[in-house]
């Protein structure tokens, strides 16, 4: 029964708005739509209306879901720093923190869904019903930790916010542990991920053990470059207080990882390089082109560059001190990293394919409004758990409010 | 342990049903019960043949064809294997279209299950200077040679080894096969395969009606659906019934062996014996069953 009313008074919350909100609701509805009748064409014909074919059979959505494993995986690794370095809402931090990575993982399973080719069958993945082929593959391994990612974080942040909107001390015995668990299996989740390719020694551009450290510090650049992005926002909108200092704190630690980043992709590079085996070739399709065939180029580079330019923006302490310059680093980094995990790190795997041939892809009209879909349903979701955890951990919605007398005063 | 296993199976039926009624409340009680069904590997006797029966009920209704659906298991004691001899192959593509016609194969969107591939003699074995796309008048070209490839029935396959659903595994006689209707289609068999060997219905397959094969094997040539990974089999609906697949049987040249690995005087086993083979990606310990030789 308090359960319900916490539901209820949740759902109240997400209809009040100012006309900024609702006009972002609209714009996310019509994303939606438009990216839904995309999608529908491929519900009906299949996935022949992407680009993807036998040559290169994973492509975009799969990219989507792992840079989506990163976010969800880094917004959480972010209570880290806060524990250490002793930033004052940490509790607060944890909550965003935690209600950025249900969106994303529910982001990422949305394109696992759309990825493949009878998404009613996915039952048969699910234990005791399906044939889950436990432990051998690592996609049902992905799959499991994803889910128990889910739920643990699903749990705390709805435990959290339930306790608040009934002024209860929370049980520090409770969130404690499972936030405690939560880190390494942000870890998990993102290894896991990396794993999942790592593991195909017939795909030698992935098949590199420092694919899964790559893939972990990529995830601690873009992660923390949203909630970045989202803790100035709560700072101007509510009365949620971070210091300067624990934002540039956010963005000195994103320099290490890209630092980090950057190292180990030249690590690989010089490997790859100086050693000129025929295994070059990815790279080469990656940065070159071979042949006439150069549609990856673009998308590498911008992806380079716009990571390069972040780095030194973040690297000189005026520029990573001044607001404006930080927050055109964190985009440029965010989407530095959707391009290296939607493209860059999917397609050369595949082209030249395992017998030598080149099929070019680039993503389809279909492909990309289905991810502007998943995109929008996915911001919708997070605008309205943030709408309700902003109302219940800042403006003091609780229990009372849900009485209207009090209320309409 | 009969308990337990009757809880299971509680668990089972009820959370089926449950889900199934979600998720298909709109549909019609046959495609619910296609729907339903189990990996045919778990599948009883009794369960296989209602399916089949109920199989060929619907392709007769569809092609207006009477199929015969088979799902005859490996023989006991038979381990196959393959040999193609490169000094022979002149790469006329024959068994490229043998191939699709046996095995009910989609002609648009096209799936091959052989594809061959046109080398430099001075190259050797180089895959990234090979091209699938040769049209000359004539074959073989000059300063070419030519290396079909398809499934190579890898004792240690990794298709088998990545799939989440236990949609693809390897029979006793050590042909790998995909269970149609059980494979969720996620493609994860086609990263893993180093030899290009899976491919996917990217869309709703389209055969001819009436170059339609109607003798089938439900881990083989019967006809696929959209969203379903299908692979070389070795003709499982001939070589199980003691017949050569068919590439082996229309190529020109002869340069297509095949035989039991197990018999002592099988043409493959001599091959073994007096030729020298490879195999391809050896370094991937595949361990294919599928050699490569030089006959002359
Ligand atoms: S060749 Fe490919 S499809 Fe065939 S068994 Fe080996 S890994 Fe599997
Ligand atoms: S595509 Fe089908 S057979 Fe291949 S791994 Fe996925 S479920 Fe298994």
């Amino acid at each position: 029964m308090n359960f319900f009313r916490f539901i209820t008074g949740s759902i109240k919350i997400i209809f009040r708005g100012s006309k900024t909100y609702y006009t972002w609701l609209i714009i996310l509805l019509l994303l939606i739509l438009w990216g839904g009748f995309g999608y529908s064409g491929q519900l009906a014909h299949g996935l022949i209306k992407t680009h993807m074919r036998d040559s290169v059979s994973w492509a975009f959505y799969i990219g989507n879901f792992t840079f989506l494993v990163g976010v969800a995986a880094a917004a959480v690794m972010l209570v880290i720093p806060a524990y250490i370095y002793d930033w004052k809402p940490i509790k607060e931090i944890v909550i965003f923190g935690e209600l950025l990575a249900v969106c994303s993982v529910f982001m990422c399973l949305s394109f696992i869904m759309v990825d493949i080719g009878n998404p009613l069958r996915f039952w048969h993945m699910l234990p005791l019903i399906g044939t889950l082929n436990f432990p051998s593959s690592m996609l049902s391994w992905d799959f499991f930790v994803l889910n128990i990612y889910l739920l643990l974080n699903l749990f705390v942040v709805t435990y959290l916010l339930y306790c608040i909107f009934y002024k209860k001390e929370y049980k520090k015995s409770i969130v404690l542990p499972l936030v405690l668990i939560s880190i390494p299996m942000a870890v998990a989740i993102h290894t896991t991920t990396a794993f999942l390719y790592n593991a195909l020694p017939g795909r030698v551009f992935w098949n590199s053990a420092l694919l899964a450290p790559r893939f972990l510090a990529s995830a601690f650049c873009s992660g923390p470059a949203i909630l970045l992005i989202l803790f100035q926002i709560l700072r101007k909108t509510t009365n949620f207080e971070i210091k300067d200092e624990a934002i540039w704190k956010i963005a000195e630690l994103m320099v290490y990882a890209m630092f980090i980043y950057l190292f180990f992709t030249i690590a690989e590079l010089f490997k790859e390089f100086y050693s000129g085996t025929e295994n070059i070739l990815f790279w080469k399709y990656l940065l070159f082109g071979i042949g006439d065939h150069k549609e990856i180029v673009p998308y590498s580079w911008s992806s380079i560059i716009m990571g390069c330019t972040a780095f030194v923006l973040f690297l000189i302490p005026k520029t990573r001190k001044n607001f404006l310059t930080l927050n055109i680093g964190a985009v440029l980094i965010y989407g530095s990293v959707y391009v290296e995990k939607g493209i860059a790190l999917i397609i050369p795997a595949f082209t030249p394919d395992v017998l030598g041939q080149i099929y070019v892809y680039t993503p389809s009209m279909t492909e990309i409004r289905t991810a502007v879909m998943i995109f929008s349903i996915g911001f919708l979701l997070f605008t309205f758990l943030s709408k309700i955890a902003i109302a219940i951990v800042f403006e003091n919605y609780n229990i009372e409010s849900l009485n209207p007398k009090i209320y309409s005063k | 342990m009969k308990n337990k296993n009757s809880r299971r199976s509680f668990i089972k039926n009820i959370s089926l049903a449950t889900f199934s009624a979600l998720a298909l409340s709109g549909c019609n009680s046959e495609a619910f019960d296609v729907f339903l069904q189990q990996n045919f590997k778990t599948l009883s006797k009794k369960e296989k043949d209602r399916i089949i029966k109920n199989l060929e009920i619907k392709y007769k209704e569809k092609y207006g064809k009477e199929f015969h659906v088979s799902d005859r298991p490996a023989l006991e004691g038979t381990s196959f294997g393959y040999a193609l001899d490169l000094s022979r192959c002149v790469g006329c593509r024959r068994c490229v279209y043998a191939c699709v016609k046996e095995n009910n194969q989609s002609r648009d969107p096209q799936i091959h299950y052989i594809e061959v591939l046109q080398m430099e003699k001075e190259r050797g074995i180089d895959f990234a200077h090979s091209t699938a796309q040769y049209n000359p008048e004539k074959v073989p070209e000059k300063g070419y040679f030519y290396v079909p490839i398809q499934c190579q029935q890898c004792k240690n396959p990794p298709c088998v080894k990545v799939c989440p659903v236990r949609a693809t595994w390897q029979e006793p006689d050590g042909i790998t096969v995909v269970d149609y209707n059980w494979c969720i289609g996620c493609r994860y068999c086609m990263a893993a395969c180093p030899y290009g060997a899976r491919h996917f219905n990217w869309g709703e397959p389209n055969v001819p009606n009436e170059e339609l094969n109607t003798e089938v094997h439900y881990l083989g040539n019967r006809p696929r659906m959209k969203g379903v990974v299908e692979k070389c089999t070795f003709c499982i609906q001939r070589s199980r019934e003691g017949k050569y697949p068919s590439c082996v049987e229309i190529c020109p040249v002869g340069a297509r062996k095949f035989g039991n690995l197990l018999d002592p005087d099988s043409e493959i086993r001599y091959i073994l014996e007096n030729k020298r083979v490879l195999i391809l990606k050896q370094e991937l310990n595949t361990q294919p069953r599928f050699y490569y030789f030089f006959g002359i």
